[in-house]
């Protein structure tokens, strides 16, 4: 049975801009930062209540995972904000949206009473973007 | 679709406060100073901020101090530099409050870190599901160069 996940990809287009991102702008914590040899890095981060879900910022980057034309593709369509990562959650949305906007954090929709809840949407550096709702309100 | 939240200029001033106190934690804490900066009565900023944020506005700050604490030991400063550079006059206060919120003391913390951070420069496969390792060829190459 499986019970949890603890592990999830982010594919970013820079690792050292989506570090400062996540840690600077959306206050997430660094839980491993491993240099793996020459310009590689094993870099996670998790939301600052949850330590046990790691975010692996993964540059996209030609090599064994992304082989021919595939990186380039990846981050053409990274940087189109063509994919939706998931769904955050906060304590009070409307307080999180000017304190991440006031950050500089753009926002595709600010927060929006939907027939599911209060929700906005958020992009990261890269373009891949987000939900952020409020815990309780959906 | 509906716009959320009316009293969205509320909103903006307790964000404002809370921002303040995110950059000026070492300063000793006045809530009317704090309060002014946010053009609310002391009462009613502390009622607006623990319905936003879930915490009083000093529950906030000893917060703040000490995550800024945990930073500053995992760069390996001392723990009486620490203790001044987080605004606290006493080590033995500033001590207690981090194993109170920590559950270890700074010294403790700080050992720890250190111990992880050699593991994971020694051995950082340790430390990485093998099915991204693998992905990345890392498991291939004890150098840990990428395989072409």
């Amino acid at each position: 049975m499986i019970t949890k996940m603890n592990h999830v990809s982010v594919f970013v287009l820079n690792q050292e801009s989506a570090h400062e991102f996540y840690v600077n702008k959306l206050g997430f914590k660094v839980h491993t930062d491993a240099p793996m040899g020459p310009g590689m890095r094993w870099l996670t981060v998790c939301p600052p209540e949850q330590p046990d879900l790691q975010i692996v910022l993964m540059p996209i980057e030609k090599g064994m995972m992304f082989k021919g034309d595939s990186a380039k593709q990846m981050r053409d369509l990274v940087s189109k904000g063509t994919f939706g990562f998931g769904v955050f959650e906060c304590n009070d949305l409307q307080a999180t949206y000017e304190e991440l906007k006031s950050k500089g954090v753009v926002f595709k929709k600010p927060p929006t009473k939907e027939f599911y809840g209060y929700e906005a949407l958020f992009a990261d550096d890269s373009g891949n973007w987000f939900s952020l709702g409020q815990k309780g309100s959906n | 679709m509906e716009q959320a939240y009316p009293k969205f200029y509320l909103y903006k001033r307790i964000v404002q406060a809370k921002l303040y106190m995110d950059s000026n934690f070492a300063e000793k804490a006045d809530l009317n100073n704090i309060a002014d900066e946010a053009y609310f009565s002391k009462f009613h900023f502390i009622r607006l901020f623990k319905k936003i944020y879930g915490k009083t506005p000093h529950q906030y700050l000893i917060q703040v101090r000490i995550e800024k604490a945990k930073e500053l030991l995992q760069k390996g400063i001392s723990i009486t530099e620490v203790c001044s550079s987080i605004g606290f006059e006493s080590v033995s206060t500033f001590a207690g409050l981090f194993k109170r919120n920590v559950k270890v003391t700074p010294s403790t913390y700080q050992l720890e870190y250190q111990l992880r951070q050699e593991q994971i420069k020694n051995t950082p496969l340790k430390f990485i599901p093998n099915c991204f390792a693998e992905q990345k060829g890392w498991t291939k190459n004890s150098n840990f160069e990428e395989v072409s």
